[in-house]
Formats: structure tokens, C-alpha cells, sequence
């Protein structure tokens, strides 16, 4: 762990805390509370299975949000015409292996490994399983997510169908 | 005797389909001989192959391909099968290598498709030849402007005559480009859909289903300054008029005057103030290059293209190359790519992938509806033996031209595909 003097201290427990804090969100479907945890430029990634290390300025990704985007997308979910994700997919997020990777100022990048369960419906379960990574940054009021990037392990998304909840 | 796959009743102005064409196992037996093995059918684009030793594998009809450069720059498609005994010899899904070695008996071939090397040699007969054991090939193997096609059928027209009208709207596609030259670009999108095939086929040109099936999307143009207004009176659904066309031997396409932004030089506020000035480059260029009609034509107006059975180019907010294959009859396999102009500046192509993402793909505002859509239909189909018919005679008999709102198109495919699977063998 790499921890320049001026970056402010952060103990893995509370940043698994403000994880699973964010987990319980999503997986409620309170969007907008889970909209109140990004920074006003934070943006949201999934990149490509076969090429989970590129950026989505030069490589066609799954999505890659602004936070107009994401303030739209988290509309759409909220419709009940968003037809993909109606009626609401049930969604159960385990996080595990959390590793605080760096702090400089009060930006703490996080990685942590995930699986996402979707039910949705007469259809069998589909797994969703990868890593986070996060870059949050540290406020009087806790933490806020600046970036979060959401790396898929499978070789291509296949089965899974779509990402059309936030994962 | 099963019932007619179609019926076309040009007086009754009526079109219906037989669902058994979208559920039974032995319609894609059929398929897979009367169309997958009769039709020029899309492989891969030579950009993706671009150094000498490059390759990717896929699956080309449901058959393990390799599809590759080699050591001289000639582009080849191999079946990825060793002429041993039958193991996939290339396991890696792209990348640049000499050659091809089977992990079983260590066979191995050059990436020209030679048999090179056979352990143990000296064991063979003097009637084992290794010229005769090289990877296997297409009967054809063709390209126009850098799309490669395979055709099992040794008989086939040429791709260039398969193709006939449809290269006209190919050329519409790649006049983005200053050279003419446009490339996949890195990333795939492989998902598969819980539907038949051939409902994508229907899916990627009706756009009758835009403002249900999009509503968030729509929402999300208006949201960000696109106006959606739409005008009444003249049969639209959308804010703009778009027509069907037929290009001949099951290809068609959709043409559309643009509302929806176009990175090759129609602005939109998504786009951002930033991007204007370059835009307007973009478009002088086009306007300068091929004279101020043809310019707009390639900026102003969009279309989902259809390559008869399953390539299917979207030439819309942004440009994909989507192809498809039936897993079984009622699942599909996806393959798509974003496809830019190779000259592209940096700021250009993130423009471009970005506008990809508003509507395509598996994370898109657009794409997972219509994948919702196509199961909802491959699920109520379960019916299909107590309610047969799919009613689709929308817009037959208009005196009017037939718009993308019709269904005039999807009416195109299903008579050359039962065109084909009435056929005699």
C-alpha cells in the first residue's frame, strides 16, 4: 500500500462499510439515494470482456457513463418503460477481498472482488462475477464515489444478455 | 404435410407468417442447409487482421473458423479443425503467430494452411502426403472492400453479384471515411438473446417499435436537446421520414432522414460545444470530397443495412457491424463491433464509441429492450401451436412508398427465405 504523508488515513473497514452501504442500495433499487454517493464528475464503466484493461476513448466498451449519463440512466431504470429491467430484476451483491490500493489527498482507490446474482422473472439465475474499482473521495460527510469501473471475468458476456441494471 | 411458411395475399393485402418458422428445431435443420449453406455469409473484416500473422477465431455458422493473415499478407479462412482427428488447432481468440499447432499429436500448420510439421513422420505409409493434409477450406472465400464472406456452396454466384445493390449502401457506409477506408474497432460485444435468429433480422429494421420499445431513449435524445416532436398527418412515428428499400436478393435497408445525431457530422447537443468546430471540419471535408448532395447523404441521413441472412451494418447514431447465429431455434449468439474511419482523429473516435453507447449494445439505452422484446415474442411463441399466425401486412397495398415504419422490409426477408427453404435441395 502506497501512502504519500498528505493523504489522509482511511482504515479498510470503513471503506468496506461505504461498499456495502452502496451494495444495499443498488440491490434495493434506491437509485436516487445511491445518485447522493457520486461527485458531481464521477463516472461509471464496464469495459469489454475481451479487453477488461482498455479505455473506452479508443475501445468500443459495455457502457462508460458521465454523470449525465448516469443521472439519465438511473431515470430510465426508474421508467416503468425501461422494459429490460421491468419489473425490477432482484440483484444480490457479495463483496469480498476488499484492498485499499492507493491514497494520495483524500482519493482512495479501492479494488474488491464481487458476485452479482440477478433473478429476474421464470429465468434461471445469472451470475455476475468481477472486480470493482473505485476511486472515492474522502468529505467531511463520509466518502463519494469519483469513478467506479466494473470489470466482468467471463471471456464474453454470452449468457448474461445485457447489463441493463447497474452492476 | 405442414402448413405454408408464409401466406402473401397481395388482394386481401394481407401477410402472415407461420410461427413454427420462429420454434421448431427442424426449420433450423433446414436453415442451416437451404440458407446457411446456400448464402454468402459474413466472416470478419480484413482491419482486424492487419499485420501479417495476425488472426482471430470465431464461429462462422455455428463452424469453428480461423480467419487470418499470412506470413506473405494474403487473408485466409480456415476451418479451425486439425486433419488429424478433428481438434480445434488455434484455442486463442486473436493474435499473431507463425502458425497453428494441435496441443493432441503436435500437428502443426503454417498460417497459409500447409501442413508443416507431423511428429513422428517415418510412421506414415509412403501414400501419406502432407500436401493433401493442409486446414480445410470454404469452397469460397470472397471479399468486397475489406468485408470477407464464406459460401459452402461451391456453385454460389460471386460475392460481388450476391451482393448486387446492397454494395451500393456498403459504399454510402464507408464514404465516412477520406480513403474510403473505415475499421473495427477494439472491444466485441458477444451476447447472446434467448430468441430466434431471424427475429433479430426483423428487429434491426423495424422502426415501428421505436417509440414503444424506446420510450427511455427517445426520453433520454429529448432530455439531452434533440427534439422528438413528432409531425402529424403524414403516417410517421418518428420525428423524420424514412423509407424501406429493397435491394434484391433478400437485402434491404432502411433510409432515413438523420434526428438522432450522427458523428460523421451531424451535431448534437450530447455531443458537446467542444466538438463543433471539428465537426464542421469533418463535414467540409465530406462536402468537398464527394459535392454537397452526396455529403449530405452521407451525414444527414441514416440506415440500418440488412446483408441477407444475418449481417446487419446500423449506420446510425453511430456505425456497428452486428452479426448473428442460431445456437439453437430459440437462441441466438451476437457478435458486434464498432466500425470508424481508419483516419480518424483521437477526439473523433471517442466521439464515436460514446455515441455507439447512447443506444447500442448490452449496456446501451436501446439495445437490452430490444433484447426484452425479442424474448417476450420467443416466450409467448410457446403458443405458437394454438395461435399460428404472425400478423404482418403493416403498410400493403399503400398506394404511398413504403416507410421504415412499415413493414415492407421484414416482408422482403421472409419471402427470400422461403423462397430458399421451399426450394428443391
Amino acid at each position: 500500500m502506497n501512502a504519500p504523508s498528505n493523504a489522509i488515513r482511511v482504515s479498510r473497514a470503513e471503506v468496506e462499510d461505504f461498499l456495502y452501504h452502496e451494495a444495499a442500495l443498488l440491490d434495493e433499487w434506491r437509485l436516487d439515494e445511491w445518485l447522493e454517493l457520486l461527485t458531481d464528475d464521477a463516472i461509471y464503466e464496464v469495459p469489454p470482456n475481451d479487453t477488461p484493461g482498455g479505455s473506452s476513448k479508443n475501445t468500443l466498451f459495455i457502457l462508460a457513463d458521465d454523470i449525465v449519463r448516469i443521472r439519465e440512466r438511473v431515470k430510465r431504470l426508474k421508467s416503468p418503460n425501461c422494459h429490460a429491467e421491468f419489473p425490477h430484476s432482484r440483484t444480490r451483491r457479495l463483496i469480498t477481498n476488499v484492498r485499499i490500493l492507493q491514497t494520495e489527498g483524500n482519493l482512495v482507490t479501492v479494488a474488491a472482488n464481487f458476485v452479482c446474482y440477478r433473478y429476474r422473472r421464470h429465468e434461471r439465475i445469472r451470475e455476475f462475477v468481477g472486480t470493482y474499482r473505485f476511486v472515492l473521495q474522502h468529505t467531511h460527510d463520509g466518502f463519494r464515489i469519483k469513478a467506479r469501473r466494473t470489470t466482468l471475468d467471463a471471456y464474453e458476456l454470452g449468457s448474461l444478455g445485457a447489463v441493463s441494471f447497474i452492476l | 404435410m405442414r402448413d405454408a411458411f408464409i401466406i402473401d395475399d397481395a388482394r386481401e393485402k394481407k401477410f402472415l407468417l407461420n410461427r413454427e418458422a420462429l420454434v421448431s428445431p427442424s426449420v433450423l435443420q433446414a436453415e442451416m442447409k437451404k440458407v446457411f449453406a446456400k448464402c454468402w455469409i459474413y466472416v470478419g473484416h480484413a482491419s482486424e487482421i492487419k499485420a501479417p500473422g495476425d488472426f482471430v477465431t470465431r464461429r462462422v455458422t455455428g463452424r469453428p473458423i480461423i480467419f487470418c493473415r499470412d506470413h506473405s499478407g494474403e487473408i485466409h479462412c480456415f476451418f479451425n479443425t486439425c486433419r488429424h482427428r478433428g481438434a480445434i488447432v488455434c484455442t486463442e481468440p486473436a493474435g499473431n503467430r507463425r502458425g497453428f499447432r494441435c496441443i493432441y499429436h503436435g500437428w502443426a500448420y503454417v498460417n497459409d494452411g500447409k501442413l508443416a510439421g507431423v511428429p513422428g513422420a517415418d510412421a506414415y505409409a509412403d501414400t501419406f502426403d502432407k500436401n493433401e493434409l493442409g486446414l480445410r477450406r470454404p469452397p469460397r472465400f470472397e471479399s468486397y472492400r475489406g468485408f470477407w464472406f464464406l459460401c459452402l456452396d461451391k456453385d454460389a454466384p460471386s460475392l460481388e453479384t450476391y451482393l448486387g445493390k446492397a454494395k451500393d449502401y456498403m459504399d454510402l457506409v464507408l464514404d465516412q471515411s477520406p480513403s474510403g477506408t473505415m475499421e473495427i474497432l477494439t472491444g466485441v460485444q458477444d451476447y447472446d438473446i434467448a430468441a430466434n435468429w431471424k427475429l433479430m433480422v426483423e428487429n434491426s429494421v423495424d422502426d415501428y417499435h421505436i417509440p414503444t420499445t424506446h420510450s427511455t431513449w427517445l426520453a433520454y435524445m429529448a432530455n439531452s436537446g434533440v427534439g422528438i416532436h413528432v409531425p402529424q398527418g403524414e403516417g410517421l412515428v418518428l420525428p423524420t421520414k424514412g423509407w424501406a428499400i429493397d435491394l434484391g436478393n433478400g437485402h434491404f435497408t432502411t433510409d432515413n432522414i438523420n434526428f438522432r445525431g450522427r458523428p460523421v457530422a451531424k451535431w448534437i447537443p450530447i455531443y458537446g460545444e467542444d466538438a463543433k468546430p471539428e465537426m464542421d471540419e469533418i463535414r467540409r471535408e465530406l462536402v468537398e470530397r464527394l459535392g454537397p448532395d452526396r455529403a449530405n447523404r452521407v451525414a444527414d441521413t441514416n440506415r440500418n443495412l440488412v446483408i441477407f441472412p444475418n449481417l446487419v451494418i446500423n449506420d446510425g447514431s453511430s456505425v456497428t457491424v452486428r452479426t448473428f447465429y442460431p445456437e439453437n431455434a430459440a437462441k441466438m449468439h451476437v457478435s458486434a463491433w464498432a466500425f470508424g474511419p481508419v483516419e480518424e482523429s483521437e477526439t473523433a473516435r471517442a466521439r464515436r464509441l460514446d455515441a455507439f453507447l447512447t443506444f447500442y449494445g448490452p449496456g446501451g439505452f436501446a439495445t437490452p429492450d430490444d433484447v426484452e422484446a425479442l424474448e417476450l415474442v420467443q416466450q409467448g411463441l410457446a403458443n405458437w401451436e394454438d395461435d399460428p399466425w404472425s400478423e404482418m401486412s403493416r403498410g400493403m397495398g399503400k398506394e404511398s412508398a413504403q416507410l421504415n415504419s412499415d413493414e415492407h422490409h421484414l416482408r422482403i426477408f421472409w419471402r427470400r427465405w422461403n423462397q430458399l427453404m421451399e426450394a428443391a435441395q
